[in-house]
């Protein structure tokens, strides 16, 4: 099999030598560069001429410092063609596969096994966008963390319990409870929602990241001030797959790192346990105006996790009459990230190059592959998965999930 | 420039919310919660009802009503029409008065608190002084006479509450001029009673606790004449001719006095005990009234004997040789009694009770004294409301054929019109006939006229009648037996009292086009209804459902299955049931829907759900979804209640063993024992408080009652493929699970004898495993599928088969919008995750602009736990409006909640009033009604509410001065 599929290459200036690699496979060919035409079009192309046109791609240039930034818009990618000095050197990945940490211009992020030695390291001024993707949170597996600390004052903390595809509970309470904080009109007692206890062996004791007495400030990046016990309640348990709370934490002492345990039972006593249910006027201690943070919050709120990121978790599950369960796609429409358009081949090449067969994600539409084993508790219902889309690995995630679901 | 352009469309999307949405809280249907009081004003022709809650609400003629709410959360003890006027006075339990007004605005009149005035005794006298305990409005109109609990009686300048100090008349005053002979001279008591004279509206009588009553001349300020009764006085009633008045007292007897005379020991001339010989209860108000020929009314409340009819509450009426003693089932507030002729001066024609929880209407004029229907302030409650269904857009025929029904119900009615009529009704015919519904806790379905302001009792079905209860129905005739004394007659449809909680209704399904009905209650049963205008005798066959399905390890511990009549019951001309399921376990039915023109119910528990042919009366679907592990779902409602207990023992053993504990410890210093004290108490304290904690944890398909059925929804639509549409049957249940089935359906001809099937088609768990409380498909256009057999009556109400159709569904927290037939995820609203408010209740509604008649768009409206109604469009699941519209504490007004398919809705306010509501610019059923003062010729000028025919001179010129004013005020009220 010819698998040179090379354009010719004109050596005037007018013309960008293309050399894109994916895997461990190269392609030449070449761009006018008067005439980039749109990222869509250039994308497909790279899917045609790698042969790869069901596999969804990351691609990355080498720019002249060395750096590789990604192409993912428009501008960017005439930004590549522009700079091309003359090769564009592209490095195509694998969506799922992808590591993205390779990318960035700030040296402290980037690896020592990047695959560009680079040599000059500046910020580069002339990027009028930040690179869209930093790190895509679905690609690796969730676990409950503190997030957002860069955002938030000290004496908050924002955390993210993760209860997707774990078998232990959410297991906290909450409480009603009043809370004194710095205001216009001086110190005011304010009512509050707190934790007031913990689950033994549950997901929010074991995290170590909640105790008892915190006050519960924002829920998924909704401010519950006004809020009454239930309905924060309810905002909680709606949020519960993936939930992320803005607490201020009863202990101050050692706000960004915690060893587990916490608090919890009042058996510490004389520190935590007397200042009982108004123990929080943190705010007055370290002198931070709670009005400006509350100001400026709900713009960060949700800086990391976009909240389309989140929703790409929900997913319901379809079982249809014969006996196939499916998670449900998700219109395009509600797609977080900028979706990549695919590229439809103008002949129908047969996937013959290897990197296609490997992947059990990548099918044509309608098509039906025998669920794989980590399907889990599905495959003994002899499912199949039956997706019309591009697969993702939260999907198969979810399928574990629902594997309770009673079969027909 | 994109910016700017979606700017310019979401503003252009603004104001067609406006034109399309707003929020008005219309018209309170139904009887005041806690009446306290009872006012009429014969000029007006009004009746006033006080609140314990501080309401006041007018009624006249049907469509007549206002309403007015005092700022002061007080009760309103009692209320007074300033005669001739259109102002009235209410006092409150807080001691203070306050004057409204009705007063004309736009051609129309509104009830106005136009003054408020609280008696200010001397410097400091004790609050007793000041107390107002009776009120007289006196015929001039412009005295207010205010009797106090100190015995004192102030006089008031109205309307501007001026105090006449110089005119008051002090207890020490008429102390001074008792005969020295009365025993209760030292202590007057408060004054009890305050009466005008009916031809001399300067003489009143002042009656005292005590009993002595004084007749006073307020122009000469002195007493005329002393009526020294010694029993405990409970109400006075000066007769209409001016020689009488009557005393009625605390043990039961009412006595009559001579009035004039220079004889200063008037003995009474008359006294009775009318139930006596053993001990009596007071009589608490009496009334006489003449007629034009023969011998006067006599009506007085209470005077039962104490031992063997104490807990009666009873209004006697005595005319001639005919006695009755009227038996109310609930406590007498007050009554009045309404008079012939234009002046109202004739003879009575109805005697209008009001007791705590109806208004009965009694016509005087029939034999017999039979009551009168009431267009309004029906007790919705006469029996506890357990549900209700609303019916918008009633076809003619199937209107006609109610109210024919319920017309034959109504016969032991009076056919007097009713006889309250002030006030002009101007509101617009309404566009539509719409119907109430309200299930009972007795099995009976009510069926009102919810098409205007007044909701009307149009017919009443009872489903008791299929079923062995412990009570034969014949019982509550109450035929009393000959010759019993008192001679005790029933009166009032307010019966609380269920024969068998388990006949309750819990869920009802109309259709408007074919007049089938379906209702289903509490121990499982579903009953399938037909209109028939003929009585019928007939069996009902049960069908047995068994919603198990070999499910094991379960026992129901719940109540057992009706027991059904086997013989041929006879059913009145109306709703006659023709087909009966019983679910087993016999589980309240949570779901339930119809579909006239497939002749299929179906049906749901908490167990599972079914699907019943009633053409053929065979099951053709059963279904379980109860979770293996949900043990409380199986045994029944019993087994909650022992959970509560448990935990409530427990926490005692806890604090029992916490200081158990403590005492056996050994404390040998004094700073620990304080120590340990200051603990055990703030625990104590802790516990004590309850601080309320909630469970932070994701739901599981192991929670309880996930297998409810919620919602259950028929639509012909493409559940399996995309070229052909077929009937299918969807069910979403508590644990965020839809299930859906494709229905095969025989060809018309062959419907009577093949079968109907069903097969499962789909299973949709929803992530979020929230309650799925509605399920909706959305047609090519995105409208809402129609109702079955709409289509045959009106074409343009079509689905669109050609584009795709969506499904909608609705769970406590989100809205969902997926494509068909690939069930995939279209478009979705967050309620829960974004403020924490779940849906209660969901309506499909269908809003119209204000501005240009042709324009209209379908929407869902939403209520939320926190009680707040929303507007969510459609197919494109937006937030459109949101208005708070019930306190979140009001669990039950929420639950109550029904929506219209026009935007209104109406919710339970108390047990026996519905608060309409409007969410559409359109569709307003509000009170429009004007009063006007009225304007009497000469001839109308009866001061109180009984002038006589003789006339004085003196009467005459007050009555020229009254009209005179009178005109003046209505002057002044047209501008």
């Amino acid at each position: 099999m010819n698998k040179n599929h090379r354009v010719q290459s004109s050596r005037s200036l007018s013309a960008v030598e293309v050399k894109s690699k994916f895997g461990a496979e190269f392609r030449r060919f070449s761009l006018d560069r008067s005439k980039p035409g749109r990222f869509d079009e250039f994308y497909g192309l790279l899917q045609h001429v790698h042969r790869i046109p069901n596999v969804e791609l990351l691609v990355g240039y080498a720019d002249v410092h060395g750096d590789l930034l990604p192409i993912n818009n428009d501008d960017n990618y005439h930004k590549a063609i522009s700079t091309a000095s003359p090769l564009l050197r592209l490095f195509l990945q694998r969506k799922e596969e992808a590591d993205y940490t390779a990318f960035g211009t700030d040296s402290l992020t980037r690896k020592k096994n990047t695959v560009l030695s680079a040599v000059l390291l500046r910020p580069d001024a002339n990027r009028k966008k930040p690179p869209v993707i930093i790190s895509l949170p679905r690609d690796f597996r969730p676990v409950s963390s503190i997030i957002d600390v860069d955002i938030l004052p000290e004496t908050h903390r924002r955390v993210r319990l993760y209860k997707h595809g774990q078998e232990k509970p959410l297991g906290f309470y909450i409480r009603d409870g009043s809370s004194v904080r710095v205001t216009a009109q001086g110190l005011e007692k304010l009512p509050g929602i707190f934790i007031s206890r913990m689950v033994p062996g549950g997901l929010a004791e074991s995290t170590g990241l909640l105790a008892v007495n915190d006050e519960v400030l924002e829920v998924n990046g909704i401010e519950v001030a006004g809020k009454s016990l239930d309905q924060v309640t309810d905002m909680m348990i709606a949020n519960s797959h993936n939930l992320i709370i803005t607490v201020k934490p009863a202990n101050q002492r050692n706000n960004v790192v915690r060893s587990g345990g916490g608090g919890g039972g009042g058996g510490g006593g004389a520190a935590s346990g007397s200042s009982g249910r108004s123990s929080d006027s943190g705010a007055s201690y370290y002198g931070y105006s709670s009005q400006a943070a509350a100001a400026s919050m709900p713009m960060h709120i949700i800086q990391n996790f976009p909240v389309d990121e989140l929703e790409s978790e929900d997913e319901d599950l379809v079982i249809e009459a014969d006996g196939e369960a499916e998670p449900i796609r998700r219109a395009p429409s509600n797609y977080s990230m900028p979706s990549l358009p695919r590229y439809e081949p103008h002949l129908n090449l047969r996937a013959a190059t290897t990197s296609v067969s490997s992947s059990a994600l990548s099918i044509n539409a309608n098509g039906t592959l025998p669920a794989s084993g980590s399907s889990g508790s599905l495959s003994n219902t002899n499912a199949t998965s039956t997706t019309s889309s591009p697969d993702r690995a939260t999907e198969r995630r979810s399928l574990e999930e629902d594997g309770t679901v009673i079969t027909l | 420039m994109k910016r700017f352009r979606r700017h310019g469309q979401e503003s252009q999307r603004d104001r067609l919310k406006q034109e399309l949405f707003q929020f008005n809280k219309t018209v309170e249907h139904g009887f005041p919660h806690q009446p306290s009081a009872l006012g009429y004003s014969p000029s007006l022709q009004l009746l006033a009802i006080g609140t314990r809650s501080g309401a006041i609400k007018l009624y006249g003629a049907p469509g007549v009503e206002f309403m007015g709410l005092h700022d002061e959360n007080a009760a309103v003890t009692q209320v007074h029409f300033m005669p001739h006027q259109v102002e009235l006075v209410t006092l409150l339990d807080d001691n203070s008065l306050h004057m409204w007004t009705l007063r004309g605005h736009k051609g129309l009149s509104e009830l106005l608190e136009i003054g408020r005035f609280t008696l200010t005794g001397p410097p400091g006298a004790p609050p007793s002084v000041t107390r107002v305990t009776a009120v007289l409005a006196h015929a001039s109109g412009e005295l207010l006479l205010l009797g106090t609990e100190g015995g004192h009686v102030f006089i008031v300048e109205v309307p501007g509450f001026r105090e006449l100090e110089e005119r008051n008349i002090s207890l020490d005053q008429v102390a001074a001029s008792v005969p020295d002979d009365y025993i209760g001279r030292r202590n007057l008591e408060h004054v009890e009673a305050l009466q005008e004279n009916p031809i001399n509206p300067n003489q009143v009588v002042i009656g005292y606790g005590r009993g002595l009553m004084v007749i006073w001349d307020l122009e000469k300020q002195c007493a005329i004449q002393h009526i020294p009764a010694t029993q405990q006085l409970e109400s006075v009633w000066w007769t209409e001719d001016g020689s009488y008045i009557l005393s009625s007292h605390s043990d039961g007897s009412y006595c009559r006095w001579m009035v004039g005379g220079e004889d200063v020991n008037e003995e009474e001339e008359k006294s009775d005990i009318p139930y006596g010989h053993f001990p009596c209860k007071a009589i608490s108000k009496i009334i006489q009234l003449p007629t034009e020929e023969g011998p006067p009314f006599l009506l007085f409340s209470g005077g039962m004997p104490r031992a063997s009819y104490g807990d009666r509450h009873c209004i006697t009426v005595i005319h001639s040789k005919t006695h009755v003693a009227l038996d109310f089932t609930s406590r007498i507030i007050d009554f009045f009694v309404i008079r012939d002729g234009l002046q109202h001066t004739g003879d009575p024609s109805a005697l209008v009770v009001l007791v705590e929880e109806e208004l009965v209407v009694i016509d005087l004029q029939t034999d017999c004294w039979p009551v009168i229907q009431t267009p309004y302030l029906v007790p919705l409650h006469s029996s506890a409301i357990t549900c209700s269904h609303h019916v918008s857009a009633i076809p003619l025929k199937l209107w006609e054929r109610v109210i024919t029904a319920g017309e034959l119900q109504h016969t032991h009615y009076s056919k007097k019109p009713w006889p309250i009529t002030g006030g002009q009704n101007l509101a617009p015919d309404p566009p539509q006939r719409d119907l109430l519904l309200t299930g009972h806790e007795d099995g009976t379905v009510h069926f009102w006229d919810a098409s205007g302001v007044c909701l009307y009792p149009l017919y009443k079905l009872s489903t008791a009648g299929v079923f062995h209860t412990d009570t034969d129905p014949n019982d509550n005739m109450n035929q009393g037996a000959e010759g019993e004394w008192p001679p005790f007659r029933k009166v009032g449809c307010f019966d609380p009292y269920s024969d068998d909680p388990r006949l309750g209704i819990q869920k009802i399904h109309l259709c408007k086009y074919s007049g089938y009905l379906t209702v289903a209650g509490t121990a499982g049963q579903i009953l399938v209804l037909e209109l028939n205008d003929e009585a019928a005798e007939q069996t009902v066959e049960a069908k047995v459902v068994d919603l198990l399905q070999g499910q094991e390890g379960f026992r129901w511990k719940g109540h057992t299955r009706l027991d059904v009549r086997e013989e041929p019951v006879l059913f009145p001309p109306g709703f006659q049931p023709f087909a009966l399921v019983q679910c087993q376990p016999p589980a309240v039915v949570t779901a339930l829907t119809l579909h006239s023109e497939w002749k299929l119910v179906a049906f749901g528990t908490s167990h599972g759900f079914g699907l019943y042919d009633y053409q053929q009366k065979n099951n053709v679907l059963i279904k379980c979804t109860l979770n293996p592990s949900d043990q409380l779902a199986m045994e029944g409602p019993l087994s909650r209640v022992k959970s509560i207990k448990k935990s409530l023992r427990q926490s005692f053993r806890r604090i029992r063993r916490s200081r158990v504990s403590l005492r056996k410890h050994h404390v040998n210093n004094t700073a620990k024992l304080q120590e340990a004290n200051a603990r055990l108490e703030a625990e104590l304290a802790e516990m004590e408080l309850a601080p309320v904690q909630r469970k932070i944890e994701a739901r599981s398909s192991d929670d309880s009652f996930t297998g409810l059925v919620r919602t259950l929804y028929f639509a012909d639509t493409f559940l399996s493929d995309s070229s052909h549409n077929a009937p299918s049957l969807w069910a979403g249940t508590n644990g965020g699970c839809v299930f859906a089935y494709m229905l095969r359906l025989p060809p018309v001809e062959h419907r009577a004898d093949e079968p109907v099937t069903a097969q499962p088609a789909k299973e949709i768990q929803l992530m979020h495993r929230a309650p799925v409380v509605g399920i909706v498909v959305l047609d090519g256009h995105g409208a809402p599928l129609p109702e079955p057999l709409e289509v045959a009556h009106d074409l343009s109400r079509s689905p669109d088969m050609q584009g795709s159709h969506q499904l909608l569904v609705i769970s406590e927290e989100q809205f969902k919008v997926f494509t068909l037939p690939k069930v995939s995820a279209k478009m979705k609203l967050k309620l829960t995750a974004v403020d924490g408010s779940r849906v209660r209740r969901v309506g499909v509604a269908w809003f119209c602009s204000s501005r240009t008649e042709d324009y209209g768009e379908s929407g869902l409206t939403v209520l939320t736990n926190q009680g707040d109604v929303h507007v969510v469009s459609l197919p494109h699941v937006k937030m459109q409006v949101q208005y708070p519209c019930i306190r979140r504490e009001d669990v039950s007004g929420i639950a109550s909640c029904v929506f219209t398919k026009h935007g209104q809705g109406f919710y339970l306010i108390s047990p026996s009033e519905f608060e309409r509501f409007s969410l559409s610019t359109c569709h307003l059923v509000e009170p429009r009604c004007l009063v006007e003062a009225p304007l009497h010729s000469g001839s109308s000028n009866q001061h109180r509410s009984q002038p006589d025919g003789a006339s004085s001179a003196h009467r005459t010129r007050q009555e020229s001065e009254d009209a005179g004013k009178k005109s003046v005020r209505g002057f002044k009220e047209s501008q």
